[in-house]
């Protein structure tokens, strides 16, 4: 019923001038005069009708043939449009509808919104120390941080605790592993080009913090799956604070791990974040309680 | 919407919209909340009754396929719950209000409604109508506009109502839908979930006797994780004399129940 095929218009014109039978169409009073030619069986009247509510094209025929062949209906149409009119003319209009506020809904969620300035904040704040502080020129703080940015997007994009309206999306046939992905992908959609711009004006490449980003982005929906994304986000970012960022701050100089030399391990660690997400899909549609 | 879709006119392939025995669900990480519990639920509204603790609430978020049974059988709409799999077709016919209810504060009715809808997978074509339609039938048109913390409490958890049915949804699990609703408020409820009672199942938790009586087709009385007492609310009412505490037929009759094993713990 999709507007291939149409109405005939001997239908169409039979509608129009309905003689009275059971179920709706136009009064018996206003057609006095019925032409047997125009007769239609409840049937056709019954897919007739179905077709009607979803055919623009039938629906105007409709109102041509109803102006040409049965002027009383014609004039009760009018009548109610005339009385309606008024009416509608008073009906406030509807606020304008914020488009893009429902389209960035099914992308990232409100509750991450706070999270997400934190993360640009917390970039910026990285950037003028490199510039501008003590440890200017030894170690990248930008760097230090990007792969832990992410982290905590992620976590608050499947999280009980941080998502008000968790419980109610759990319950959704769109909850799982697609939505998860695209509120990460709003979160990286974020992050990775606050972390070019810093990397552009302190002169780090690319290749050295999208990797490591990528890498820990993955590894948390990973382990998310398995022990919830709060907790995992929380792990992840310990791990790297006690086994990378205290020794580097430390020893005051970039770790091999955050240089070429550490590439081919990031490069694993993303592919295998990847392979347990894929594995382990249905672990974000499964119901809770079973941990 | 077209007058007839395929969902219509597809037979029925199960005898009740619920069906579950021998259920066991647990609440946080060792306590059985639903205890061995047997139901069977069919077209109709039906109130889940129960002292506090009594396991309605976990029962409604296993229903609402939020929490995975522990144990035993559950099947909605035919469908058996609890193994692996994509209970993602069943999920597009199941409406949800959750007692503790969160929610974006700064988007309008509207666009929650609008953006559940989406989460439920209703074809972008229909989201409008089925919005409008859902707000109009909790009494919220007026309002669909406002933004979420501009609402008053009874005025939130109708926007609660209106998205558990915006996908039209032939079971609808209500928990705790009357709380923060004035008197008149709680009448317009027990019409509209009446009206949605005649197509659909609907399950209510409640705490209040009385909505029971005025929009129940059937009761179910909850302690322990076991079902009690299932009947009408007639019947609910013969089981209590005189002799009980409350003060309505229908009070006497849940103190009746309740009172008759022998339970353990305090008074409350």
């Amino acid at each position: 019923m999709s507007g291939t095929e149409h109405a005939s218009a001997r239908l169409i014109d039979g509608y129009a001038r309905l003689t009275p039978g059971p179920g709706p169409g136009p009064d018996p009073a206003l057609d006095p005069d019925p032409d047997p030619a125009f007769d239609l069986t409840a049937d056709e009247v019954w897919a007739l009708e179905a077709h009607l509510e979803t055919c623009r094209t039938c629906r105007d025929r409709l109102a041509a043939a109803v102006a040409d062949g049965a002027p009383a209906v014609g004039a009760l149409t009018e009548a109610v449009w005339a009385d309606l009119a008024p009416r509608l003319a008073a009906v406030a209009p509807a606020p304008p509808r914020r488009r893009l506020i429902a389209r960035l809904a099914t992308w990232t969620t409100p509750a991450m919104t706070p999270w997400l300035a934190m993360v640009l904040a917390v970039t910026l704040l990285a950037l003028l120390l490199d510039l501008t502080g003590p440890g200017s020129g030894r170690i990248s703080l930008v760097l230090l941080l990007a792969p832990v940015l992410p982290v905590a997007g992620v976590a608050v994009s499947w999280s009980r605790g941080l998502d008000p309206a968790h419980e109610l999306t759990t319950a959704t046939p769109r909850a799982g592993l697609p939505l998860v992905l695209r509120r990460t992908v709003a979160v990286l959609a974020v992050v990775i080009p606050a972390l070019l711009a810093a990397g552009w004006a302190t002169g780090l490449t690319a290749a050295q913090w999208l990797l490591p980003c990528l890498a820990c982005t993955s590894a948390t929906l990973a382990l998310g799956g398995l022990i919830g994304m709060t907790r995992a986000a929380v792990a992840l970012t310990a791990v790297w604070a006690a086994a990378v960022a205290a020794p580097t701050l430390a020893a005051g100089r970039t770790p091999a791990l955050l240089r070429a030399d550490g590439l081919p391990l990031w490069c694993a660690l993303l592919a295998l974040g990847a392979a347990v997400v894929l594995a382990r899909r249905g672990a974000y549609t499964a119901q809770a309680g079973t941990r | 919407m077209p007058a007839v879709n395929a969902a219509d006119l597809a037979p029925t392939r199960y005898a009740w919209e619920i069906r579950a025995s021998g259920l066991k669900v647990r609440a946080g990480r060792r306590r059985l909340a639903v205890d061995g519990l047997d139901l069977t639920l069919g077209t109709g509204v039906h109130g889940l009754l129960g002292p506090n603790g009594a396991g309605k609430t976990t029962l409604i978020r296993a229903l609402a396929t939020v929490l995975r049974p522990a144990g035993g059988e559950l099947e909605l709409l035919g469908r058996p719950l609890g193994g692996p799999g994509d209970h993602r077709a069943l999920r597009r016919r199941i409406g949800y209000l959750p007692q503790e209810f969160g929610y974006y504060k700064r988007f309008t009715v509207r666009e929650f409604v609008e953006y559940m809808a989406w989460l439920k997978e209703v074809p972008a074509a229909e989201i409008p109508a089925a919005v409008q339609r859902a707000v109009e039938r909790v009494g919220l048109a007026d309002r669909a506009d406002q933004r979420m913390k501009a609402l008053s409490g009874g005025m939130v958890r109708r926007a609660g109502i209106a998205q558990a049915i915006v996908n039209d949804p032939a079971v609808l699990l209500l928990d705790e839908p009357t709380v923060g609703l004035d008197p008149a408020q709680r009448l317009r409820l027990r019409q509209l979930l009446q009206e949605l009672g005649t197509d659909a199942c609907v399950v209510v938790s409640t705490h209040l006797v009385e909505d029971v009586a005025a929009a129940c087709t059937d009761v179910l009385l909850l302690a322990e994780g076991r079902l009690l007492f299932q009947g009408t609310p007639d019947r609910l009412a013969a089981a209590g004399g005189p002799e009980h505490e409350g003060d309505s037929p229908l009070e006497r009759g849940y103190s009746a129940l309740l009172a008759a094993p022998a339970r353990t713990g305090g008074a409350w």
